[in-house]
């Protein structure tokens, strides 16, 4: 597989697809902000969506999630039609989204937001065993857990995001900006964890602006610009490809 | 450069005199409050003690139509003009219930068992009302302009009151209730036995609201939306079904509170709904509005000046300005209301 330009086909259009994005159109109001996007994500892997502001990355994702409807084109997950889907089905699904800009709930305490993120569960020694897995996972929330959830630092709340979306227990997980805003030490930290959720069996969608660093962990990358497909490819290949260095890698 | 300086050092402590002035007029506001009330209890304790029973009654009122426009508020930041009327309108259904239908009319057993079967009623009435006016007109104006949602309640608010005078009538209506002004004395302080029944009512009220929003499934849902719509769809919260859910809940609060209202005072009018309403609101401003405790807090709180100023102060007559001046010194010194929190947000 090499890298493709444009809405090009991919090889990726099979039927065995954990989620397939065909052909989506969404609008605010009369502004068209994603036109005619195609991906596809296959189980087991990180799938990430690069590019800059305003691409329509988030918008992407939110309409996966059912915040957003699509005025054109299919979603299809696990075999059901996301787009009419009702936003609480899509969750009790296994499609979990840790949303751009963190949307903790800042006036309860970190194990209050973890716990609504196990909201629709209720198998209650599961979600306990859960709720100490990503515990391990992030243990400066363990140190929080008491502490309301918006008098933590910027780095703490997205890890917070990131863990009270996993407490869903999503077979797809999707990522907005888990980076944003970090320092350097965390950014690290983050993209670890990613892969770790990864290896214990979570499918991921990672929309990110830092292309270097979800490159690096991604298996399949989606460039978008202006609402469409720009280049598509094998993480690896798009990593060394010229055009993505010059645009977004900074080389 | 060196007269901007100068210009900045003297800017600054005059501006800290003036927050010192605004904040030292306010202690001694309510310092000359807290003298007033002082010197009445010391001098008539008994009158005083009648006229705090007096307050309580009317205070848990408000406190049970406040909670309405608080739930609301705090959920999708719309307040609901129509609530004083939806309470009005449940003070006529219990008029009609109690009296026309069980013949309530004095203290027996069936007329107990009456007044629960009205309050179960006018509770379950308060609760389909709000909730359809929800359904059918705020839930498709919750995307448009603020306005919007705000005029239809106003609008709402007349349909209901036409309500009122078609079943009603356009003046005051008395009905029987079943205790009547009786009562009884302890240590010389006259209990209405209205106001047992109030404090009956009200305060398992209180506790099972409280109970359904800090500890149930949906009462997180509830407090969830309340702080981010979106994220709580992003749980799985169905965010329609979790407002519905308040609308509900305050409006068989409103539901309890005509009911009550009718059994103290046995009259009803149909723009009773519009002077309670608005103390209410105060009420729920007052205590600050999207907060529960401090919607019950400034509906006593209410009731209890009202009751002191009625009796001790400037009398009925200036019942409502006493009532609107304090909400207005309050907005000056304390925006956000007694125990509500100053909106800074961390981004």
């Amino acid at each position: 597989m090499t890298v493709n330009s444009g809405a090009a086909p991919t090889g990726r259009e099979g039927g065995d697809n954990l989620l397939a994005v065909e052909d989506l159109h969404v609008y605010y109001g009369n502004i068209a902000a994603v036109k005619g996007v195609s991906l596809h994500v296959k189980q087991g892997e990180i799938v990430t969506l690069i590019g800059s502001n305003g691409a329509g990355k988030s918008t992407t994702l939110r309409t996966i999630s059912g915040l957003l409807r699509p005025k054109k084109g299919t979603l299809t997950y696990d075999g059901q039609n996301l787009a009419t889907m009702r936003g609480d089905k899509i969750v009790g699904a296994g499609i979990c989204h840790s949303p751009e800009g963190r949307r903790i709930f800042p006036r309860m305490t970190v194990e209050e937001n973890l716990d609504l993120g196990a909201f629709l569960r209720n198998d209650k020694a599961e979600i306990a065993a859960d709720k100490e897995r990503v515990l391990e996972l992030f243990p400066r929330l363990r140190e929080r857990i008491t502490q309301k959830a918006g008098t933590m630092s910027g780095g703490e709340q997205q890890m917070l995001a990131v863990a009270r979306a996993l407490m869903g227990q999503p077979k797809l997980l999707l990522l907005d900006e888990p980076s944003m805003g970090l320092a350097p030490v965390l950014v690290d930290l983050i993209f670890d964890t990613i892969k770790t959720i990864r290896d214990q069996g979570t499918t991921v969608l990672l929309v990110e602006q830092n292309a270097l660093a979800a490159l690096r962990v991604a298996d399949y990358a989606y460039v978008l610009e202006s609402g469409a497909l720009k280049l598509t490819g094998p993480a690896r290949e798009l990593a060394k490809n010229d055009e993505v260095v010059s645009a977004y890698l900074g080389g | 450069m060196s007269q901007t300086a100068i210009e900045a050092a003297e800017a600054r402590p005059s501006l800290a005199v003036g927050a010192l002035l605004e904040r030292g007029t306010g202690y001694l506001l309510l310092l000359a409050v807290a003298a007033f009330a002082v010197w009445h209890l010391v001098a008539t304790p008994a009158a005083f003690f009648t006229t705090l029973v007096v307050g309580i009654n009317q205070g848990a009122l408000y406190a049970l139509i406040a909670l309405g426009y608080t739930l609301v508020y705090g959920i999708i930041e719309l307040i609901n003009f129509s609530h004083g009327d939806l309470f009005m309108l449940a003070s006529v259904l219990s008029g009609f219930l109690m009296v026309s239908a069980f013949g309530a009319t004095a203290a027996t057993t069936g007329a107990f068992l009456a007044l629960i079967a009205t309050l179960v009623l006018a509770m379950i009435f308060g609760a389909a009302l709000n909730t359809t006016a929800e359904r059918v007109a705020y839930r498709r104006l919750r995307r448009a302009p603020k306005l919007a949602p705000l005029i239809t309640a106003v609008g709402l608010s007349f349909v209901y009151q036409w309500g009122g005078i078609k079943s009603n009538g356009s003046g005051q209506r008395n009905w029987d209730t079943i205790l009547g002004s009786s009562g009884f004395t302890v240590l010389n302080v006259k209990v209405p036995w209205s106001m047992i029944v109030v404090t009956a009512v009200t305060v398992p009220l209180l506790l099972g609201l409280n109970w359904v929003i800090q500890k149930t499934r949906q009462g997180k849902a509830m407090r969830a939306t309340a702080q981010d719509q979106d994220a709580a769809r992003l749980m799985g919260i169905d965010v329609d079904r979790t407002i519905s859910l308040t609308f509900a809940l305050g409006g068989a609060m409103a539901g309890a509170a005509g009911l009550l209202y009718l059994q103290t005072f046995g009259t009803t009018r149909y723009d009773a709904g519009f002077q309670l309403g608005l103390i209410a609101f105060t009420a729920a401003v007052l205590g600050g509005i999207g907060n529960l405790n401090g919607a019950v807090l400034g509906g006593v709180l209410i009731g209890l000046v009202q009751a002191l100023n009625d009796r001790f102060g400037l009398g009925v007559a200036y019942s409502q300005t006493v009532v609107f001046t304090i909400l207005i010194l309050l907005m000056v010194f304390k925006p956000e209301g007694i125990l509500g929190k100053p909106t800074t947000e961390k981004v």
